[in-house]
């Protein structure tokens, strides 16, 4: 076969909601070249298509930044909403009642999480909406280029800057104590692993907390920054390798004893987490925290799913809602009948 | 002490009297206050009541004043024909305030000097009776103030029935509640017919004008009102005067909210972290389809602007109630004003204007309840309903809440069956119908061509980005377009008119009564007076024609800088020499005398 010939037969392929991968692409990216969100956009894409997702049932939302913008650079079938600087979490939690049918997938960087939106972050990981929430951290806010963030390292020296005076503010950490029921970190050099944690993430019960270490080519990509490719290369520690098991789906992997462990999501999917170095067990929040303190005491950047818990019902499970969606409904089930009027009058004075 | 034969000779007045209680704040007057209230308007006098009250949970003083008047006027009093002083911490003051020929009642543990002879002077021995009553020791100084009650029903002439079914009322049935208070009033009420001799004017008889009213607050009408409206969602946060409205929604959703069919809820209401989050709820839940609300007060609005702005840019429909209290800052919190017409008309930076809805009833904080989210659907933009304090928190005697008189106007959503129809072509912001109002598609639908991408950014008839000089030009005229549109389907105002008057007054909201009573007064004096109250921004053909016939049309309205008066000359600047602006600032609700007092002062100085 020609070259022309295969490329077609790959157009062609769909998956078994019968879509192509084109079917969950979105507009030509206006980032920079080599920048770490353009990379997460192709495995947005990717998972949401290997996860057989019909992108009309997932609500994008984006807060204000460059990492802000890529929502319009993946799944164009979905709806999106672009909001305000840092108030991305009161917009996705309000349209999220619209249809609880619906995922939410919000893309947010660190200025727009940590440094202005820090109060909406807190609350929206508090009130377990059922999103997946992804932080594409580059320490710098880009747009208005290059400043500092509230991600940016201690002593980092940026052009026009001068030294960062101030410690970072650590993503995961601020979603762990925060009692967020899915905190997972990784890398965009490390797009594997970024996509198996975003399937995880969209099939999580409540949020899910995915911060990305997404470097910024143009303003904060010197090798001893930590937000940096290189940096990132060198100092990444995965805490295991990981793979995402769809429900229903046998699981099909030999392993000895001891070497995997099963996490299993709230809508019947796995995550097999394969051992690495170490031992870790991301079902038990103290181990979690000991991870955390234990990465930044030795300068790695650990990667991984740092910690899940499926019990907890979301934001819009408490509120015992109409099966069908609240925006379908008719105005007989919105509108108190006629009759009611009266009883109504007579319970004032 | 006015003597036996002149009290005999003095004519009784009968049903027209105010009545400030004087108390502490947290003692518990409230329910005294209101049992007061209700048992008047059992009987069928005409009565409100306004409690000015501090910014604290207990210890402050705090006033509430009673109007009962035959005629219907029941704005607030500037004079004092009762006092009754529970406090010793403004005792000589509230005495100082009575009027002559007045009545002063006072607990007689006070312990200060009685400086008025031309009062009638009433002590009570209040913890005499409250611990004769039998009633446990932690419960005696909250049924101190029911001590009043009684001796004022035995000596204005309260129908003591009437009281029972106010504490029925207040205590929802609860026989122990009722009896225990109860029983400290009728016993009060027999100490005072064996030992107080009536000296004063003032008495009460059963008449028939509360016939077909209600009684209850313009936040607890806006809260069901907005229930009856289809609320599906409401974000908001804590802020006096508006908390009342949500705990309301609250208190009343289960009981008219659950779905027919399944008995489920069919609305969420999310106290959010601040009113940033608040009202960033309410426009995700109003841009995926939901009737979406929140309720503030100024501090709160100053927070939300940001996204309002961005409600109105990218074509939201929400309902933000404002129930105003005095500001700039956190300014009086616990008193009413009208300070936040300007900055809800134009909120959000740039260039923005918003619809705003002005309930002059608590009945019509009722109808705006429902008829908000009709607007907002329709004009897709976020809608204002201005009430506050005094509307929001005190009882006022209304018409009964009338079932809403036209179907939900759900606005231009297209579905997927719409989308099927015709192709999906389609384009959000594109204008169709040439009223400025583009079609909308809500998330959930499945339509491959249903979703768009909305932002705060420049876009284009099809919801692309642009930054194009002539898109953004075009995409602002056809927002603006929509205002005129607004014109046609906002409430009119209400006219008054007086056979050939050439002067007005043009008002909006709580000053209703106030000024209605003063055209009244007025009148007696020889002014013939026009009167329009406003029920919506922005003003209307209606409203132009209303200004320009008149010779001159006084603005009166409680803030500062006479906020309408200069919304009306920028909006008809050709009659803004006939605008005269009469603003009312100190916190407290308009008076009619207030109003006679300033009309009159600028009508010397024109003649």
């Amino acid at each position: 076969m020609t070259d022309q010939v295969l490329s077609e037969v790959s157009r062609a392929q769909v998956n078994q909601v019968g879509l192509s991968k084109n079917d969950y692409r979105g507009n030509p990216t206006t980032l920079c070249q080599g920048c770490g969100h353009n990379s997460i956009s192709s495995q947005i894409i990717a998972a949401c298509y290997e996860l057989n997702i019909v992108p009309e049932t997932i609500i994008k939302f984006s807060g204000i930044g460059c990492s802000s913008k890529s929502p319009f650079y993946f799944l164009n079938r979905s709806f999106g909403f672009n909001g305000l600087h840092g108030r991305m979490p009161s917009l996705a939690t309000g349209a999220l009642f619209g249809d609880h049918t619906l995922r939410g997938l919000g893309v947010s960087g660190d200025g727009d999480t940590a440094s202005i939106g820090m109060g909406q972050f807190k609350h929206i990981v508090r009130r377990n909406v059922p999103m997946l929430y992804i932080v594409e951290n580059n320490g710098v806010y880009g747009l208005t280029k290059g400043q500092f963030s509230a991600t940016a390292d201690e002593g980092l020296m940026l052009k026009k800057q001068g030294v960062n005076p101030y410690l970072p503010v650590d993503i995961a950490w601020e979603a762990l104590v925060g009692h967020a029921t899915f905190v997972a970190r990784s890398f965009a050099g490390d797009p594997k692993q970024v996509k198996e944690l975003i399937k995880a993430g969209l099939s999580h019960r409540g949020i899910a907390v995915l911060d990305i270490i997404s470097p910024c080519v143009t303003f904060n990509n010197q090798d001893q920054a930590t937000h940096s490719y290189a940096w990132g290369k060198d100092h990444e520690v995965a805490l295991h390798e990981l793979a995402y098991v769809p429900p229903a789906e046998e699981i099909m992997v030999d392993y000895e004893d001891g070497e995997i462990k099963e996490v299993c999501l709230h809508d019947g999917s796995t995550v097999l987490l394969k051992k690495l170095d170490r031992e870790y067990d991301p079902t038990v929040r103290s181990d979690a925290m000991r991870i955390l303190e234990e990465a930044n005491a030795n300068n790695w950047l650990i990667t991984g799913l740092i910690y899940i818990n499926s019990e907890p019902p979301s934001l819009l499970e408490q509120y015992n809602l109409t099966d069908e969606p609240l925006n379908r409904l008719s105005e007989e089930r919105l509108r108190p009948p006629r009759e009611t009027i009266d009883l109504l009058n007579s319970m004032m004075f | 002490m006015i003597s036996e034969e002149e009290q005999g000779k003095a004519k009784l007045i009968y049903n027209d009297f105010s009545i400030t209680i004087a108390s502490v704040n947290g003692s518990g007057s409230q329910t005294s206050n209101m049992t007061i209230m209700r048992a008047l308007f059992r009987m069928g006098i005409p009565v409100s009541g306004k409690n000015l009250f501090p910014s604290n949970i207990q210890g402050l003083p705090t006033w509430f004043t009673i109007r009962v008047n035959e005629d219907g006027y029941l704005a607030r009093k500037d004079q004092h024909d009762i006092v009754v002083a529970m406090n010793p911490g403004t005792f000589e003051q509230d005495l100082q305030g009575v009027v002559s020929g007045g009545a002063f009642f006072y607990d007689d543990s006070i312990k200060l000097a009685i400086t008025r002879e031309d009062v009638a002077i009433y002590p009570m021995p209040v913890k005499q009776i409250v611990r004769d009553s039998g009633a446990a020791s932690n419960l005696r100084d909250y049924l101190a103030n029911m001590v009043y009650v009684g001796v004022l029903a035995c000596l204005l002439g309260i129908d003591m029935n009437t009281i029972l079914q106010a504490l029925d009322f207040h205590f929802k049935g609860k026989q122990k509640a009722i009896d225990l208070n109860w029983g400290v009033i009728k016993a009060s009420a027999d100490w005072a017919a064996t030992n107080l001799q009536k000296s004063d004017p003032f008495m009460v008889r059963p008449s028939n004008k509360t016939d077909g009213y209600i009684m209850t607050d313009g936040n607890t009408a806006a809260a069901i009102g907005s229930l009856y409206g289809g609320m599906q969602f409401c974000g908001w946060y804590p802020i006096t005067p508006a908390t009342s409205l949500v705990e309301t929604v609250n208190e009343y959703h289960p009981i008219f909210r659950k779905d027919p069919i399944t008995g489920k809820n069919t609305c969420a209401v999310v106290q959010a972290e601040d009113e940033l989050a608040a009202v960033g709820m309410a426009v995700g839940a109003g841009w995926s389809g939901l009737r979406a609300m929140t309720s503030t007060s100024g501090p709160g609005i100053s927070l939300m602007t940001e996204y309002v702005g961005l409600a109105y840019f990218a074509e939201v429909p929400i309902v933000i109630w404002d129930v105003q209290r005095v500001g700039p800052s956190t300014g009086l919190p616990t008193r009413t004003s009208q300070g936040d017409l300007l900055l809800v008309y134009y909120a959000g930076h740039g260039d923005t204007r918003h619809i705003v809805l002005l309930p002059g009833s608590v009945t019509e904080c009722f109808e705006f309840g429902w008829r908000s989210f009709d607007l907002a659907e329709r004009l897709q933009t976020p809608v204002f309903v201005l009430s506050d304090l005094d509307f929001g928190m005190n009882q006022w005697m209304t018409s009964p809440f009338k079932y809403p008189d036209m179907p939900m106007d759900r606005g231009k959503v297209l579905w997927e069956s719409d989308l099927e129809r015709c192709n999906g072509q389609w384009g959000r912001y594109l204008d169709i119908d040439g009223d400025g109002i583009p079609y909308r598609t809500l998330p959930g639908n499945r339509h491959p061509a249903a979703s768009y991408f909305t932002r705060g950014t420049g876009h284009n008839e099809y919801a692309r980005y642009s930054e194009e000089p002539e898109v953004w030009e075009r995409n602002m005229l056809r927002i603006k377009s929509k205002f005129e549109t607004a014109k046609a389907i906002i409430p009119e105002p209400i006219v008054q008119l007086e056979n050939g008057a050439d002067i007005s007054i043009i008002s909006y909201g709580s000053t209703d009564q106030a000024i209605l009573e003063a055209i009244n007064l007025l009148g007696k004096r020889g002014y013939k007076i026009d009167y329009l109250r406003l029920r919506a921004l922005p003003t209307t053909a209606m409203v132009a024609e209303f200004v320009r016939s008149h010779r001159r049309n006084y603005v009166v309205e409680l803030n500062r800088d006479g906020q309408l008066n200069q919304v009306l000359r920028t909006e008809i600047p050709e009659c803004a020499m006939q605008l005269i602006s009469l603003a009312h600032l100190d916190g407290l609700p308009l008076s009619a005398s207030w109003v006679v007092d300033a009309l009159i002062a600028k009508e010397k100085n024109n003649d």
